[in-house]
């Protein structure tokens, strides 16, 4: 319904002479099963579900039944094919609709479907080009029963999607948490006119209002008024013009400001209140601006009288007027604060351009039922939301790229919040956001660039027998180093930039290049090494007194936590000795007092009962979970609390995965009968977090695990390493008692937080209820 | 305002017959048992509705004497004016009194009959400034005196040359309070001072808003009511205006259209709050409109107005549907995009300037009327009253604010309109200069 002015451009100019890089739009279109588009005024986005092959690494125990020597491992390494789902979604100018359809034609093999869903204004003019191109049959669907499903979709599945924008602000985007529970809240969608729509539920919506008054009244009325015809060089005019010649300001009726009502005298009385009593010029600019502010802030103050009608708070802006440009997003923020005096703020959607083909493709996919998936946005496949510094010319942010692209995987698992978060609407899982700290975003982009060389390395030497591993390697280099510099211009390209967000697009690139798991010979060897100190570490701790036990045990969870595999010296230790590399490592330890030390509190605590279960979160593979972890697991189990080992589902750097980890069990159960009766009894609980990060996301944790949890009535949560302890969760706040601890192996961090390198954390937390009180 | 067509009869028969109570209603209109003493006192034969007790009476009487006396003593030196000072207009009230004895015009500095003969025996003064006969109130007893009240407005950019007629007629020498109100009151005070050598009382906008409507409802009786309202709103061929007497005007939303837009909740005579406002109002109406014509009237953009189509430059929800969005209750006929048709070029070189004057119109008053109305959801009110110099000669907006209020409420909500539409902030400031609150 938007302007045909960019619709009616003939597409015959342009389309031609733009090639396809296939590598890098339209992936996996081969196998694509499923297709929605959606055509607005003058952007396309295209959608499809597509199933996509890929590598990962399995380990598989032998039989140890049959023979039995020092030198076999524990467990053998396959790479195997496995085939996750996908969603893509594309989004191009119209101009390049008949290129790209020709392009689907002609690589659109597997397909079995006969229909494509579509919405938008352009539907309908379309839909005779597609049906003749793709002879899929155009199946039109109600745009906004679209937008809502795609709305809903993104609200829930993707962390960081909705932000506050704050113009002047050292970053212009504050993202919010995912909320445990999205509705009810307001969408208001800024066409040409505008629609205000209350979300209570999944398939419950309304259209309680709108106003006339929209995206078309900038257009139309900007065109006769300045006889310029895009939209963008309107707003572009407007972000270059002063609205105070042309409207009359408060000051202009009063001199100054209206005390008593509180107005001051900068605020428009009466918006082109200038241009009808004076008989001067005015300038292209001014009148555009003026217009900007008259559109922004009459929907602005529509929706606060909505909201407040309503009672919601969580009011949502979208729309071709939005979609991106800072300048209306300003004035729309600007208007609804000043309308709410601050009680409401506007929110924005990072991917609100897909909101259509998002909602268009779910609704032809329902009998796949996407929605009891839990989705992740693949940071390797999309592009960030486009921007570029203020000082830039701000239209050109918008346009930077013809192809915008997201990539969505279906995840393996359902993911939920672990009941235990005291508020899980506050709960932030990242401990620095380095989109507002300018200073160690600086350090950690530096950081991870000035590793990529040792990774690029470690990937090659994991895959000796297959085939072009040095070239992917590169292709991966390339890949990561141009998103890390994506994310120097641009920190909030995919949210809130933290060290998980980083850690996280580092595996997402490995995987897209293949590497499932770099690490994998590594833990292996790591391993087979740490099980075969185990029962000496355990008959060692046997001999002590029981307050010594409680600190050696302590301090083999850190001593464990020690060495990263990024300190070559340590790792050569590590392989050829690894009892003398435990010693070693404990003596390497910080002195106490630690830097965070509760441990005095934490061995108080275990002269009383014992917990009912404890949650532990483990970390690397070798050393750190056998000889760290286990001897602590043994000793709650022996004080009668039951445990749940919560591992990774897929790899990341050299932390241990629940597929080694049950192996690992096994093999420890086979050494250790208190090992062995815990899990026959089924105190002893192996479970996977749903997540495939060094980090972890509290608010994003696998079904089952959260419900495991609640049914053993979990009383104690423990947190080990650096990303899962220090970098996210550090400030966790629960409603049980805690443990996190890690050693800091990063001088910067260590520095930031205090201390030195190998300084200690080790924090002990009651339940926080009790802390909320000033103790 | 409190009181219905009954009542006010009676009461302004009181008044009309001479009696010294002074017109100022707002006193007797939330307390009828004193209005009926007042009768009482002055002397007249005992035919007053409250069946008082005489020693009351008598009691009562004695106050209302000492009234009348401290009403001759405070009443202020004529002239009397009320000024409300806009963005876009000036309006003045002057009231003009006809019951001046022989002796009292003797008296009569030269300057005073000068300024009333000037205001009284014309209808337009200069270019700009025009007096609307059809307004003036005749008979009216203001403080004891009666006389009649003249309506008077002029372009607040004319202002300097009213201010040197007032040097001129050496206006200051006859040492009048000069009540004001509208933010120029505020900005052009020293304009006044030096200028004119006048001191300005400078009021509160909103005050003398309330003020002044509830006082012209209450003594309008005779000729057309000063309230109405439109019978039918949504059936243009049997749209009828019709008057209307608020019996009980509480709670209401007033809301006024000037340059930009108030709106008002009004509980009670002295309790209200401005809800919020808006910036497109009158002036943005005008202001796009002298943009896109090249028109430079308010009179002149409303001509073209009546003579366009806005179907032509808007948008209608049939024209991206093809008929009702159903799903949605929005029918076919209901602007979907305000000028949204003049995104494309075409359309732009096809429509006439008649056309954009009509859009226009149309943009500014649905807005009023969407905002307005979710205002009065908000509120909880249901009966709106809309003045503002926006809505002169403007009954365009008026039926469109009517029909609007009354389809999207579905009937909840009713649309009044008052004869004075724009004036009443200025005869806040006269009674104010008559009897400081």
């Amino acid at each position: 319904m938007a302007g045909c002015d960019r619709m009616g451009r003939s597409t015959h100019s342009m389309d031609k002479s733009i090639t396809l890089p296939p590598d890098e739009i339209f992936r996996n279109l081969e196998n694509a099963k499923r297709f929605a588009i959606d055509i607005g005024g003058s952007l396309t986005k295209l959608a499809y579900y597509s199933t996509v092959q890929h590598k990962v690494a399995k380990v598989r125990s032998f039989d140890h039944s049959v023979k039995e020597t020092e030198d076999d491992p524990v467990y053998e390494i396959s790479v195997q094919e496995e085939i996750i789902a996908r969603l893509h979604f594309i989004k191009f100018e119209n101009a390049y609709i008949e290129t790209c359809l020709d392009f689907i034609k002609d690589h659109l093999v597997n397909t079995e479907t006969k229909v494509i869903k579509a919405t938008g204004g352009g539907a309908h003019k379309f839909r005779d080009l597609i049906e003749r191109k793709l002879k899929l049959k155009v199946d039109k669907e109600d745009e906004m029963t679209c937008l809502i499903k795609g709305c809903n979709f993104v609200l829930r599945n993707i962390p960081h999607e909705a932000f506050v924008y704050v113009k002047h602000a050292d970053s212009e985007f504050r993202f919010q948490n995912t909320q445990p529970d999205i509705f009810p809240y307001l969408l208001v969608n800024i066409g040409s006119g505008v629609s205000i729509v209350k979300v209570e539920s999944e398939d419950k919506f309304e259209r309680i209002g709108g106003s006339s008054i929209g995206g078309g009244t900038f257009w139309g009325l900007g065109a006769l008024l300045t006889k310029t015809k895009r939209f963008d060089e309107l707003l572009q005019l407007a972000s270059r013009g002063q609205h105070t010649s042309v409207d009359m300001l408060v000051k202009d009726i009063y001199g100054g400001s209206y005390g008593s009502l509180g107005l001051t005298g900068d605020l428009i009385a009466s918006s082109f209140g200038k241009s009808a009593t004076a008989d001067n010029e005015f300038s292209k600019e001014d009148m555009a601006k003026s217009l900007l502010h008259m559109i922004s802030n009459d929907i602005g103050q529509l929706a606060c009288l909505y909201a407040k009608l309503h009672n919601l708070s969580r009011v949502y802006f979208g729309g071709f007027f939005i979609r991106g440009h800072p300048v209306t997003m300003h004035t729309i923020t600007y208007s609804i604060n000043f309308f709410t005096k601050g009680e409401v703020q506007a929110l924005f959607l990072r991917h609100e351009g897909y909101l259509g083909a998002i909602g268009a493709f779910l609704k032809g996919a329902e009998e796949d039922n996407p929605n009891q998936y839990s989705w992740g946005e693949n940071y390797a496949g999309s592009s960030g939301l486009m921007s570029v510094s203020p000082d830039l010319n701000p239209m050109q942010r918008a346009r930077s790229g013809t192809f915008d692209m997201l990539e969505m995987d279906r995840l393996e698992r359902k993911l939920v919040n672990l009941h235990l978060l005291q508020d899980p609407s506050s709960y932030i899982p990242d401990t620095v956001d380095l989109t507002e700290d300018a200073h160690a975003r600086e350090y950690w982009l530096f950081c991870f660039e000035e590793a990529l060389d040792g990774v690029v390395k470690r990937a090659v030497a994991s895959q000796p027998d297959l085939p072009q591993a040095s070239e992917r390697a590169e292709k991966f280099r390339q890949k990561y180093l141009h998103k890390l510099q994506t994310l120097r211009h641009q920190p909030f390209a995919y949210g809130s930039l933290t060290v998980r967000s980083l850690l996280d697009t580092r595996e997402h690139c490995l995987n897209e290049f293949n590497f499932p798991d770099p690490y994998s010979k590594i833990k292996q060897r790591e391993n087979d090494a740490a099980l075969k100190y185990y029962q000496k570490v355990v008959k060692s701790l046997e001999k002590l007194s029981w307050e010594q036990r409680q600190f050696t045990l302590v301090k083999g969870l850190l001593a464990g936590n020690v060495f990263d595999w990024g300190a070559k010296a340590v790792s050569d230790v590590l392989e050829s000795d690894p009892e003398f590399g435990f010693e070693e490592a404990k003596r390497q330890l910080q002195e106490r007092p630690w830097l965070v030390d509760c441990l005095d509190q934490w061995i108080e605590r275990l002269k009383g009962p014992p917990h009912t279960c404890a949650l532990f979160f483990v970390d690397n593979s070798g050393i750190d979970i056998i000889l760290g972890v286990f001897p602590f697991v043994r000793e709650l189990l022996c004080r009668g609390t039951e445990v749940v080992l919560a591992s990774n589902s897929g790899p990341a750097l050299n932390d241990v995965t629940n597929n080694e980890l049950q192996i690992l069990t096994e093999r420890i159960a086979a050494m250790d009968t208190i090992i062995q009766t815990a899990i026959r009894e089924d105190r002893l609980t192996l479970v996977q977090s749903g997540s495939s990060s060094p980090c972890l996301d509290l608010s994003r944790l696998d079904k089952v695990l959260a419900t495991v949890a609640r049914e053993r009535h979990t009383d104690l949560v423990i947190i080990e390493g650096m990303g899962r302890a220090i970098h996210t969760n550090y400030y966790a706040m629960l409603t049980c008692e805690s443990l996190k601890l890690a050693v800091i192996k990063n001088s910067w961090l260590a520095e930031r937080l205090g201390g030195k390198i190998f300084s200690v954390v080790f924090k002990y937390e009651q339940a926080s209820k009790t802390q909320d009180g000033h103790q | 305002m409190e009181l219905n067509g009954y009542h006010d009869q009676d009461e302004t028969t009181c008044e009309t017959e001479g009696e010294e109570t002074g017109a100022l209603k707002q006193s007797r209109t939330s307390r009828k048992e004193t209005a009926a003493s007042f009768r009482t006192g002055a002397g007249m034969e005992n035919v007053a509705a409250g069946a008082s007790a005489p020693s009351e009476r008598r009691a009562s009487s004695t106050v209302a004497r000492q009234r009348i006396d401290s009403l001759k003593k405070n009443r202020p030196p004529f002239p009397w004016f009320g000024m409300d000072i806009g963005g876009t207009l000036v309006k003045l009230v002057y009231f003009e009194p006809k019951d001046i004895t022989a002796e009292e015009e003797q008296e009569e500095v030269e300057n005073l009959k000068s300024i009333r003969r000037y205001l009284t025996s014309n209808v337009a003064y200069g270019s700009t400034g025009i007096r609307d006969v059809h307004l003036e109130l005749k008979d009216l007893t203001l403080c004891g005196r009666t006389g009649n009240l003249h309506f008077i407005r002029f372009p607040t950019q004319d202002l300097p040359v009213f201010l040197q007629m007032g040097r001129d007629k050496h206006f200051s020498s006859l040492h009048t309070t000069l009540c004001a109100t509208g933010g120029g009151a505020y900005k052009f005070e020293p304009d006044f001072r030096k200028m004119a050598d006048l001191q300005l009382l400078k009021l509160d906008e909103l005050d003398c808003l309330i003020r002044g409507v509830l006082y012209i409802d209450s003594v309008v009786s005779s000729g057309p009511s000063e309230c109405y309202y439109f019978e039918n709103p949504t059936d243009p061929d049997r749209c009828v205006q019709k008057s209307y007497t608020l019996e009980n005007p509480y709670p209401l939303l007033l809301v006024n259209i000037g340059s930009g837009v108030s709106i008002l909740a009004v509980y009670s005579k002295d309790n209200y709050k401005r809800v919020t406002g808006t910036s497109l109002g009158g002036g943005t109406f005008l202001g796009l409109c002298c943009l896109l014509t090249g028109c430079s009237t308010f009179e002149e953009a409303l001509e073209m107005a009546s003579q366009g189509e806005s179907t032509r430059v808007d948008k209608l929800v049939r024209e991206i549907y093809g008929g009702d969005y159903e799903r949605f209750g929005l029918p076919g006929w209901a602007v979907a995009s305000s000028f949204g048709n003049m995104m494309c070029k075409e359309k732009r070189e096809s429509i006439s300037k008649e056309d954009l004057a009509r859009a226009t119109l149309v943009t500014i008053t649905n807005n009023i009327g969407s905002i307005t109305r979710m205002c009065a959801l908000n509120e909880n009110i249901e009966r709106v009253v809309f003045v503002g110099n926006f809505l002169r000669v403007n009954t365009l907006s008026m039926k469109l604010l009517a029909y609007a209020m009354d389809y999207w409420s579905k009937g909840q909500l009713k649309a009044l309109f008052l004869q004075h539409e724009g004036y009443f902030g200025a005869v806040g400031a006269l009674l104010e200069l008559l009897h400081p609150s």
